[in-house]
């Protein structure tokens, strides 16, 4: 099983260094979640760990191997990778989309193998695209389009998925059922799943590893349910909040306190005030 | 109380730029009446425009040297303008009149009259320049404003203009072919000149070019909010369906008188308003007072070259002004798209 | 399972031998047979008219070496007319490639050979050597016009370098070098006395008009190097349309990737150039048609493009030669009539790749 690992990492945008000296391990065939306010470096941090990114200084280990020496494809066979905001080209389809990922297995001579047709019939079925496969992409829902992505990067095979904020944008239901999906996957097949939330609460729910970052740095990182209290909160988001357990998952629940605030008394009534 | 006396202090720095910059236009002026054939120094130049003595060189001032200095003049404060609203309506920073087309429908146009006329005078070349410039200008136009072109992508509109620009240039090239003699003609008029640009012509082009100046004072306003985008604007309650059609009439009477008078020049559509937000910033009001002047600068100083670079010969100033423009918008790209 | 691959097998024909394997989007092959058919008849119908009308039937006869009866037949079928139309066809394919190739990279369906400074550089080159030396122009043109086609294009690509090859830089770099090179070109256009002028000026314009087999023989030859890589170029072109991340997860040396392809377009359109001149719009139409017809698939997309391209030049030769005969139109005048049109109905559907 591939065991990533950052070490000393520094990464930088032309003059503005984003992350400095860090050092992070991704646990092995678990929900890892990295969070934490804008601008803190964890979109930056991922797109170190996946390679989207050269390091100007550290290295990202891939069993114990710097992977700035292997080759991409070589790396795109062990990490799976879906980026912010992806736009396909007009008039694909979504099986032509999850087809795509099959490009690291693939050379001149070897276009289009059965092992790459039973892969792509996989990730299809598993993301419950089957019936959709013929569709254009241009004519699906955000969540529907956002599962053709997965399913690219689900027909690729690799142990270890990154995805970078996989539910901005996308409307409750849909987050949820990405989430979900990710959970199984992780719970079936033991993939090692890394992904960048902004949503504390959901990352609290899914994630067995949370990583909290502030200014490039990793604030604290643990089980959510051990690490997730109110000092933490202020500490990274600067955010005062009440945090309680959640009824139904049973992990910890964030409530933002703000001002205004509507208070309502037993009986409904609006008592502000 | 302090936000007041800094912005007073703000309005005073642009203020003091644009006397600076007016100080160099006429500056530029007097060295482009006073280079040529004849070196008439500034002196002389001065007192020949103001009491005319019926000398040879008062002669050679006011016939030849004071319309194409004026010329140039005009022909540069318009094309800049004319470039600035362009970047304005299409909140596009690569529009300009030449990128869009209307130089290449104003070459063909005129083409079309030589084929047709034989050896017309300058002054036919300037109407049908006029015409097809404005005929070119209002297909771009409309391409601009069409749903799906133009606001999303600057490349998108700068593409489109390009092509349209090419397919215009290649019907004027089958014409050339047809016709020896009409090609003969009108290869230096394409290449852009302020040669030979007389009293006659000036008057007969600067009425346009003078009344699109006058507009674009109290269109400045307008164009900021507009470049904010439509949505911004109409909650400024700036009519932004009605600016642009006015706005869009401007840049194209500018351009197309600028056409008609010197053929097509590129680039300082392009140029002078980006120096021009470099130096004062976005705000339209002050973007286009500064482009003009600093357009009037630009093809004064390109003609003053175009006439000392190949002496005795001259270069067309178009040519120049595209050989100085390229590398500046290639810098632009370079540092403006980082993506 | 066996239910669901026939599914994917509807879209793809997929043929495998011991461990290799290979697809093509079935829509392809209809497509391409009924372009090839097109071509073939084509080509008999515009070798059968000109000054001397042949009827197709013994056109066949004369091309394949035939005796029909008439001997001026033969010559003019094989040494007029036949080394014309199939250069056309050559420069044609080449260009549609060229064309499809850089809308791929750069996403936009509006990039072109024509708009990225290739043609001007190759025109000022070709320019200059009629213009300023007169004399010893002819075999040495398509040289010197591939000389300068490619080295404006290799000063695009640096100028637009930084760090990366990004696409939407070299498109606006493209358009600032093609201006330079405009203007030097009207410069000379300009100074050069007048008959000099009007030779370069019909090079400009792009023509098959008096090629011969020499010319047919190094276009064939530059094509059967080039295509090749373009074709295989198809499914790092898929990847290249996902974007520059998701392109660089699936394990794809992007600049590697763009970098070649950009040379193997500049070479297509380079020497297309250098042989029948700056032929507009080409580059630009057929991928848009071949599109339509296939989809986007490269695989597909690519020859599709290539076989239309050729038909394109040809059709457009064979109007330039007949509606105002006796005097010729130059195919490039006609490309950019039959091209602009569909160009403005495309932007005014505000659709681009």
């Amino acid at each position: 099983m591939a065991m990533l690992a950052a070490q000393n990492l520094t990464l930088a945008y032309d003059q503005q260094v984003i992350i400095r000296e860090l050092g992070v391990t991704i646990p092995n065939g678990k929900v890892t979640a990295l969070v934490g306010p804008n601008g803190c470096g964890k979109s930056t941090l991922l797109r170190g760990l996946a390679r989207l990114m050269a390091p100007r200084a550290g290295a990202v280990l891939l069993d114990g191997k710097s992977i700035a020496r292997l080759s991409s494809k070589q790396v795109a066979r062990q990490l799976g990778v879906l980026p912010q905001g992806p736009t396909a080209p007009e008039g694909m389809t979504v099986r032509e989309l999850v087809s795509q990922g099959r490009y690291p297995h693939q050379s001149l001579l070897r276009q289009w193998s059965e092992e790459d047709e039973a892969a792509v019939e996989w990730a299809l079925e598993t993301t419950a695209l089957a019936d959709m496969h013929g569709r254009v992409l241009d004519t699906l829902s955000g969540g529907q389009k956002q599962r053709a992505w997965i399913a690219m990067t689900l027909a690729q095979q690799t142990p270890v998925l990154l995805l970078d904020e996989p539910t901005t944008f996308l409307d409750m239901a849909y987050q949820v059922e990405i989430l979900s999906l990710l959970d199984e996957l992780n719970e079936r097949e033991g993939r090692t799943i890394v992904m960048v939330l902004h949503d504390i609460n959901q990352a609290s729910r899914y994630a067995h590893h949370l990583i909290a970052m502030r200014g490039g740095q990793v604030v604290a990182e643990g089980d959510p349910r051990d690490i997730i209290d109110h000092s933490l909160i202020c500490d990274v988001f600067g955010l005062e909040c009440h945090v309680v357990r959640d009824p139904v998952s049973g992990t910890p629940l964030c409530l933002p306190q703000s001002c205004p605030l509507r208070l309502l008394n037993k009986e409904g009534r609006d008592t502000t005030p | 109380m302090t936000g007041n006396r800094a912005s007073a202090r703000r309005r005073f720095g642009r203020g003091a730029l644009l006397a600076l910059a007016a100080l160099v236009v006429i500056g530029l002026a007097l060295a482009s009446m006073s280079v040529g054939s004849m070196r008439i120094p500034f002196g002389e130049v001065l007192g020949g425009i103001f009491s005319p003595s019926g000398s040879i060189n008062d002669l050679i001032l006011t016939t030849v040297r004071l319309p194409r200095t004026l010329a140039g003049l005009l022909v540069g404060a318009s094309l800049a303008v004319a470039g600035a609203i362009m970047q304005a309506l299409t909140r596009n920073p690569l529009a300009s009149p030449g990128i869009l087309g209307v130089n290449a429908g104003a070459a063909l146009a005129v083409v079309i009259a030589v084929l047709l006329l034989g050896n017309p005078p300058l002054a036919t070349y300037a109407l049908f320049g006029l015409v097809g410039a404005l005929l070119a200008g209002a297909l771009v136009y409309a391409l601009a404003a069409a749903p799906g072109v133009g606001a999303s992508s600057p490349l998108r509109l700068a593409l489109a203009g390009a092509v349209l620009a090419a397919f215009l240039g290649s019907l004027t090239t089958a014409l050339l072919l047809l016709d020896l003699n009409t090609l003969d003609q009108v290869r230096f008029w394409t290449a852009g000149s302020l040669a030979g640009r007389d009293m006659e012509l000036l008057r007969l082009t600067a009425p346009y070019m003078l009344a699109g100046l006058l507009l674009s004072v109290p269109l400045a306003r307008q164009l900021t909010a507009l470049s904010l985008g439509d949505d911004v604007a109409r909650g400024l309650g700036v009519r932004s369906g009605w600016i642009k059609l006015v706005a869009g009439l401007v840049a194209v009477l500018l351009a197309g008188g600028s056409v008609a008078l010197a053929g097509p020049i590129g680039f300082v559509g392009l140029v002078a308003p980006h120096l021009a937000r470099f130096i004062v910033g976005v705000d339209y009001r002050w973007i286009v007072p500064l482009s003009a002047l600093l357009g009037a600068a630009l093809v004064s100083l390109g003609d003053v070259g175009a006439r000392l670079a190949a002496k005795p010969n001259e270069i067309p100033v178009g040519v120049l002004m595209a050989l100085i423009g390229a590398p500046f918008f290639i810098y632009l790209a370079r540092t403006r798209m980082r993506r | 399972m066996s239910a669901k691959r026939q599914d994917g097998n509807d879209v793809w024909l997929v043929v495998r031998l011991r461990g290799l394997s290979m697809r093509l989007p079935r829509r392809s092959l209809p497509v391409m047979a009924v372009l090839l058919a097109l071509l073939a008849t084509m080509t008999v119908l515009s070798v059968s008219q000109g000054e001397l009308r042949i009827a197709p039937f013994e056109v066949v006869r004369a091309v394949v070496g035939l005796d029909t009866g008439n001997p001026d037949h033969a010559l003019v079928v094989r040494e007029f007319r036949l080394p014309r139309i199939v250069l056309a066809m050559l420069v044609g394919t080449a260009l549609a490639l060229s064309g499809a190739i850089l809308q791929g990279i750069t996403g936009n369906g509006l990039a072109e050979p024509g708009v990225l400074g290739i043609s001007q550089g190759a025109g000022l080159a070709a320019v200059a050597l009629l213009t300023l030396s007169p004399a010893t122009s002819g075999n040495l043109l398509p040289a010197v016009a591939l000389l300068g086609g490619l080295g404006a294009a290799a000063l695009i690509y640096l100028l637009a370098w930084d760090s990366g090859s990004s696409p939407m830089r070299l498109l606006l770099v493209g358009i600032g070098v093609a201006a330079v090179a405009s203007a030097l070109t009207t410069y000379l256009i300009v100074l050069g006395g007048i008959t000099e002028v009007q030779r370069a000026l019909l090079w400009l314009t792009g023509s098959v008009y008096g090629r011969s087999w020499g010319h047919v023989r190094t276009m064939g030859l530059w094509l059967l190097v080039l295509a090749p890589f373009a074709l295989l170029g198809a499914r790092a072109l898929n990847v290249l349309t996902l974007g520059e991340a998701p392109a660089k997860a699936l394990g794809q040396r992007v600049n590697f990737a763009r970098t070649g392809l950009i040379l193997v377009a500049v070479a297509l359109a380079s020497g297309a150039v250098a042989m029948a001149g700056a032929i507009s719009f080409v580059g630009l139409v057929a991928p848009h048609v071949a599109r339509r017809l296939v989809g986007p698939a490269h695989e597909g997309l690519l020859p599709v493009s290539a076989l239309f391209g050729a038909l394109l030049v040809l059709v457009a030769d064979l109007i330039g030669r007949t509606v105002i005969a006796p005097a010729q139109l130059p195919v490039g005048i006609v490309t950019a009539v039959i091209g602009a049109p569909y160009l403005l109905y495309l932007l005014l559907r505000g659709r681009s790749a």
